[in-house]
């Protein structure tokens, strides 16, 4: 699939990842005020995954964030005033001052779902509304990131094996920043490549650079289009660093200092700007201009946090349950009738093509149904494994037929 | 019961497209105990989802088709097995929303309790971990008519809902249920038998052993009101305090063990509300602070039954 960019797109994702950046740089110095009232995580050197597969969603699709994907929310339609109350416990902010950091999500209008700080849950939730969606008629794919570490929880495991046999429309993409808290990858998982854990559950995966914005944005939106087209959720692996510590108040002196200089000088934002430069995509005005418009962003955005209220303690014990404030009607893309008898009454039987007979088995190349599609930053895109054949778009099984 | 769990799931998919079903083995085998038998032939494998064995994500997917707009309804096989999903419950669904304001309607239901021999992982009452946690509801039926109406009110509730199912009662508890569409409202206690001289709190399958114990106490000349809670979270306050004020005396039994049981909670919110009308201590007969045991001697010391509890009544009454 020949995905490119037009030259409005290319400025755009140099937008969101710059602004992510600047958004951060300034809460660093809100922190450092004692203006941030929690804790702050930083996504610096992960800005072009967060922006890179965002951005391959449609407005109808979902996301969910996790704590480092500020940038995904930008590019959902979040402003940074909403990171900024959040982060700074304000009345104005999206939880209102109930939940911090990027723990905020909008159900209505750009389709974010909020994460909570357990590691792993929010991949069989996104499933959930990827199932939703597919039962809806809606078309949509939803999104959802997880770390190196993440991947070692049941709830990953769990989510992505219901995705596989639901065939469900979900993109999961490993930031493998090399550090779970302190902890290194390898300690983590065996593998070179977490990627190689969709084998397991019979889905496809790419491997991508994932300091390089556009080979990010281009692999995500061919499996984001191939989700959509119904072939099952994808996972795909970025590799990247963690260049702070786990949050501002871990120095990191547990990482080898020759590794933050490996990958310093493979920092995504000064790569993706010569890279813009390089392919005469932009100059020094439009580039000034582009950073005059995030500074005047994030000033307006600024001011307006720091005059905004702390919320009234009577606001505590407000909507622990749902009174009638919200009105739960889904939104329908498909005849209701497929869903009620007659239509919708079957004959409650499993079809079991093969018996599981050992003999009757494929050879595992030919039953690679899975492929692991490397994307690194020169624009080289190969299969993993020769033996791999390349998407096949699979048709979608009745859900009574029991395949291998 | 069960037939009226079936019923209410029955009635509700044909209502409302928006309820759909998914758990282990409850499409084409019907469920464990064939509580869903018939579901999947009628609403089809898109509404009547088996799952794989993995809690975690039958309540994680249950959430994200909640936030769509859906209903569904999670089945746990044994209710046991809603510890393997205890953090997707009480982080994700208790506090969405409270946290971001995004609803949660669904519900997780399942068979629950002792009695049957099913030993350590079969019979457990693991409702008061839920009961601990604000933004979740808890229900509790002790008759059919109740599990069929409260059942339907908690799947069009915009909040999530624990639904305990007894299984001693499944098969044991018949009743003639009127024909016809209706609901028992959430947190709503009532009084099963009208008394003067001391009130039992109970649910579930110990609600039958309080009734049957209170024909006991009547014919000794004690007349027992006895409460069914029917809803444990939130707790009908109104109905328990109106009741102390009358008898004066509460004895609260629970099959749940005893340590950080409801009758502690039930035994404060007294204290709080109604001390200077109890005329002697809140007391309770619940189970042992133990594992459920499988073997039947020890699992039937473990368990109340009618005459602790009314001998439990008549200490109670003395006073």
């Amino acid at each position: 699939m020949k995905i490119s960019l037009r030259r409005e797109q290319h400025l755009e994702l140099y937008y969101y990842m710059k602004l992510n950046r600047a958004l951060e740089e300034q809460m660093v110095r809100l922190f450092r005020q004692n203006k941030i009232v929690g804790g702050l995580y930083s996504s610096l050197g992960q800005e072009a995954i967060s922006v890179g597969t965002a951005y391959a969603l449609e407005p109808r699709d979902w996301l969910a964030p996790m704590i480092r994907n500020i940038g995904a929310l930008l590019v959902k339609g979040f402003k940074p005033r909403d990171i900024l109350t959040q982060h700074m416990a304000k009345y104005t902010s999206p939880t209102l001052g109930k939940d911090g950091t990027s723990h905020f999500g909008d159900l209505k209008v750009r389709h974010v779902v909020s994460p909570i700080s357990m590691l792993g849950d929010l991949i069989p939730v996104m499933t959930g509304i990827a199932m939703a969606g597919s039962y809806l008629g809606q078309k949509i794919v939803a999104m959802t990131w997880i770390g190196d570490g993440g991947t070692s929880t049941g709830a990953f495991h769990e989510g992505i094996n219901l995705a596989a046999v639901q065939k469900a429309a979900l993109v999961c993409i490993i930031e493998n920043n090399q550090w779970a808290y302190s902890t290194p990858v390898r300690r983590q998982v065996p593998t070179q490549d977490l990627a190689d854990r969709a084998k397991a559950y019979g889905i496809p995966s790419y491997v991508v650079d994932g300091n390089d914005v556009v080979s990010v944005y281009q692999v995500s939106k061919e499996a984001v289009e191939r989700c959509r087209s119904g072939q099952g959720p994808i996972l795909i692996e970025a590799k990247t660093m963690r260049m702070k510590g786990h949050a501002q108040h871990d120095a990191a002196e547990y990482v080898p200092k020759a590794m933050f200089e490996y990958w310093k000088a493979r920092d995504p934002l000064d790569r993706y700007e010569k890279h813009l430069t390089a392919s005469k995509l932009w100059d020094a005005q439009t580039k000034a201009e582009i950073d005059a418009r995030i500074e005047r962003e994030l000033q307006e955005d600024l001011e307006f946090a720091e005059s905004s209220p702390l919320p009234p303690p009577e606001l505590v014990e407000q909507g622990v349950y749902c009174e009638g404030c919200h009105t739960i009607e889904p939104d329908w893309r498909r005849p209701k009738e497929e869903l009620v008898p007659p239509k919708s009454s079957v004959a409650a039987v499993w079809e079991v093509e093969d018996f599981g007979a050992f003999e009757k088995r494929e050879e595992p190349a030919a039953a690679a149904k899975h492929s692991t599609v490397l994307a690194s930053g020169d624009g080289r895109r190969h299969p993993a494994q020769p033996s791999a054949r390349k998407g096949k778009a699979a048709k979608t099984p009745t859900r009574n037929k029991v395949r291998r | 019961m069960l037939e009226a769990i079936r019923q209410a799931l029955f009635e509700e998919m044909e209502r409302d497209p928006a309820v759909v079903l998914l758990g282990e083995d409850l499409g084409v085998y019907g469920g464990a105990f064939k509580v869903t038998a018939g579901l999947l032939e009628r609403f089809g494998w898109e509404r009547v989802i088996d799952t794989p064995i993995s809690e975690t994500a039958i309540v994680g997917a249950a959430v994200g088709m909640s936030y769509l707009g859906l209903r569904p309804v999670a089945e746990m096989q044994f209710i046991d097995f809603i510890a393997c999903c205890f953090n997707q419950l009480t982080n994700f669904v208790a506090k969405s929303h409270y946290r971001w304001g995004a609803p949660v309607p669904m519900v997780v239901r399942g068979p629950s309790g002792g009695g049957v021999h099913g030993g350590p992982f079969h019979s457990a009452n693991p409702e008061m971990y839920f009961v601990h946690t604000p933004g979740l509801k808890v229900v509790y039926p002790s008759t059919a008519y109740d599990a069929k109406g409260l059942l339907k009110s908690a799947i069009r509730d915009n909040n999530p809902v624990l639904f305990f199912e007894h299984k001693f009662l499944y098969r044991r508890v018949k009743e003639e249920l009127p024909s016809g569409d209706y609901t028992v409202p959430l947190g709503k206690a009532v009084v099963r038998r009208e008394g003067r001289d001391l009130t039992i709190v109970s649910y579930a399958a110990m609600m039958h052993t309080s009734m049957e114990a209170a024909e006991v106490l009547a014919k000794e000349g004690i007349e027992a009101e006895v409460i069914d809670l029917r809803t444990l979270l939130p707790l009908d306050r109104e109905t328990l305090l109106a009741s102390v004020k009358k008898t004066n005396k509460i004895l609260v039994v629970h099959e749940d063990t005893r340590t950080g049981g409801i009758a502690g909670e039930i035994a404060a919110l007294v204290c709080e509300g109604a001390f200077e009308d109890l005329d002697g201590p809140v007391l309770r007969v619940t189970s042992l602070d133990t594992p459920v045991p499988y073997s039947p001697p020890l699992e039937e010391r473990f368990l109340p039954d009618v005459q602790r509890v009314a001998a439990a009544a008549r200490d109670l009454a003395r006073y």
